[in-house]
């Protein structure tokens, strides 16, 4: 191998870690604040790309539709929660939030999807589909099973991610969707030749964690979704709602998946099913960084990254096995490390 | 004196094992009223139930608010607080944030009036504001645990085991900041082992032993009765009155 294919190489593994480190991030997140190991993550990343590639074909993707879908039985759940004491402005948050809300998304979708609609509105639409998707996946599947065990919660996890797999084969189709590219700007610096799409990966990768970085560390919410992930009870006992923690998370979780997508899909063809080993690769990436820490996740993610580049030139055929395979001497030297713990009770 | 919170029948079960037994309690404003008891006599039980971490049976008013309905973060914007036994700090969170947390649900403004009072109250969390949570003593996280709770401006602060694992200096301490909470308009419910202490600054207290109140009354009465003396202040009176 000389150098050039090398770099090459680099380029591509730190172009694809870079997408994996925003979903390892957020997997990362959504488990600290919630328990919830978030399977449906590529199914974020499934629905926002393949949302911004039907629009723009001036389509209105189903997504929209599904958001509106949640929201009713959202609402339907809210009103169950509140029967004991059903005030005016409760019903009317409830109705505006989980019926009002996504009935404008719905309403926009389909007053500006059009076949010369400008980029920048089609990415804006399908970031606020997928956002309102996640924000109603929490409300639920997984708000009424707060308290159970990290197992049920992955049971919920995989059913979700079953049933919103199912749901982008009926919108999508099985064929697979290429969107347009960000930018068609490029740059050359010695053999390598930078797109404007991986610049703009690269960007916005820095960008969300340089915000995300901002967020838990000085703003009031950001510190009261650590606060949730630390310590539970204690955050419940100085007043923050759990329950605005989990739809924070998702709602954060459910943007970084959509984002991801746009800026892979015009990059490599989607179908409604490849999220999901997309979704899995950011959670090895993760899982390296054992749910817990952020800046480890961020660099495992790059190394997953490089490690499919090498590995998909040396042995394209076992490419998958390859970065998957990553995870095993972790979990037996996390497992070595960690002290034997008793099973959860709660 | 008007009740500040109001307990009548209450009952709190674990499973099928009835830990709290038809209690019923009053703090007024500006009172400071303790529980004591043995080790395992339902008072614990009692503070979470009446903070809703735990379902509680019976009827509880807080401010003429009945509670019933209202979940634990309902109770912290109405004004109650609870400082836990195990404190449930944010162990990986520095000082600050922890009190910053304090104050989530009051606006912004009185959040910095309430750092003022903590930190004159605790002046050693001024010093040790940077310090993460989880790597301070034992009094200075109790210390924190009861600044955060004040951080919200509470009307009632329940206060479990203050004094539980900390050497007497500080425990000393402890008690003279709840003393002076009265004086700032908190009352405060006390749940203490160390009942000797907790009966000396106390207004009020009650007597729990096995989930039911046996007894109650002022804490001069109560510090002055035979059993309670024998049982909970390791001496006999001479001249106290019997139950």
């Amino acid at each position: 191998m000389n150098t050039t294919i090398m770099l090459f190489l680099l380029q591509d593994g730190i172009t694809n870690g870079a997408i994996y480190a925003l979903l390892g991030l957020a997997l990362v997140l959504v488990f600290a604040v919630t328990r919830v190991i978030l399977i449906p993550q590529g199914e974020f990343v499934t629905f926002g790309a393949l949302s911004y590639a039907m629009l723009a074909t001036g389509q209105v993707p189903g997504t929209a539709k599904l958001a509106l879908a949640m929201g009713i039985v959202a609402f339907g759940l809210d009103l169950f929660d509140i029967r004991r004491s059903l005030r005016p402005t409760r019903i009317l948050r409830a109705f505006a939030f989980n019926i009002v809300l996504p009935a404008i998304i719905l309403a926009l979708t389909y007053g500006l999807a059009g076949p010369k609609t400008p980029i920048a509105v089609n990415i804006a639409l399908s970031l606020l589909i997928v956002a309102a998707i996640g924000l109603f996946l929490y409300r639920i599947a997984f708000q009424p099973l707060a308290h159970t065990s990290v197992l049920v919660l992955l049971i919920a996890s995989v059913g979700c991610h079953l049933a919103l797999q199912g749901l982008g084969l009926v919108f999508f189709g099985a064929e697979g969707l290429r969107g347009p590219a960000l930018s068609s700007a490029a740059l050359t610096i010695g053999p390598l030749r930078f797109t404007g799409q991986s610049l703009a990966v690269y960007g916005l990768t820095i960008a969300f964690i340089v915000a995300l970085w901002l967020f838990f560390g000085f703003t009031l919410m950001g510190k009261a979704l650590r606060a949730t992930a630390v310590n539970r009870l204690g955050a419940r006992l100085v007043g923050i709602r759990t329950t605005l923690s989990g739809q924070i998370a998702f709602l954060l979780a459910s943007l970084i998946g959509a984002i991801s997508g746009i800026l892979i899909v015009p990059i490599t063809t989607l179908y409604y099913d490849t999220g999901f080993l997309i979704g899995l690769k950011g959670f090895i990436a993760a899982i390296i960084g054992g749910l817990v820490s952020y800046p480890l996740t961020a660099v495992a993610a790059l190394i997953v990254g490089s490690v499919e580049a090498f590995s998909s030139f040396y042995a394209s055929n076992y490419k998958e096995v390859i970065v998957f395979t990553l995870i095993l001497p972790v979990l037996v030297l996390r497992s070595l490390a960690a002290p034997a713990v008793e099973e959860e009770k709660d | 004196m008007s009740a500040l919170l109001s307990v009548s029948d209450a009952h709190v079960s674990y499973g099928k094992v009835e830990a709290v037994r038809s209690v019923s309690l009053q703090v007024a404003d500006n009172e400071i009223v303790t529980i004591i008891g043995a080790n395992g006599a339902g008072k614990s039980t009692l503070l979470n139930a009446i903070m809703g971490v735990l379902p509680l049976k019976g009827a509880t008013a807080f401010a003429g608010i009945d509670m019933a309905p209202l979940d634990i973060e309902d109770r912290v914007a109405a004004g109650l607080s609870l400082v836990p036994e195990h404190r449930e700090l944010f162990g990986t969170m520095n000082v600050e944030d922890n009190l910053q947390l304090g104050a989530f649900r009051i606006p912004k403004a009185t959040a910095a009036t309430s750092f003022e009072r903590v930190y004159t109250l605790f002046p050693r969390l001024k010093e040790r504001r940077k310090q993460l949570a989880g790597t301070l003593s034992g009094g200075e996280q109790q210390m924190l645990a009861m600044g955060r709770a004040l951080m919200g401006a509470p009307k009632l602060l329940m206060l479990d085991e203050p004094s539980l694992g900390l050497a007497p200096i500080i425990v000393a301490d402890i008690f003279r900041t709840i003393g002076e909470l009265r004086a700032a308009g908190v009352s405060v419910l006390l749940v203490e082992q160390n009942a000797q202490a907790a009966l000396q600054i106390a207004d009020r207290a009650y007597v729990m032993e096995l989930g039911e109140f046996i007894l109650s009354g002022s804490a001069k009465d109560i510090a002055s009765n035979q059993r309670v003396a024998a049982s909970y202040l390791g001496f006999q009176h001479e001249g106290a009155s019997g139950i």
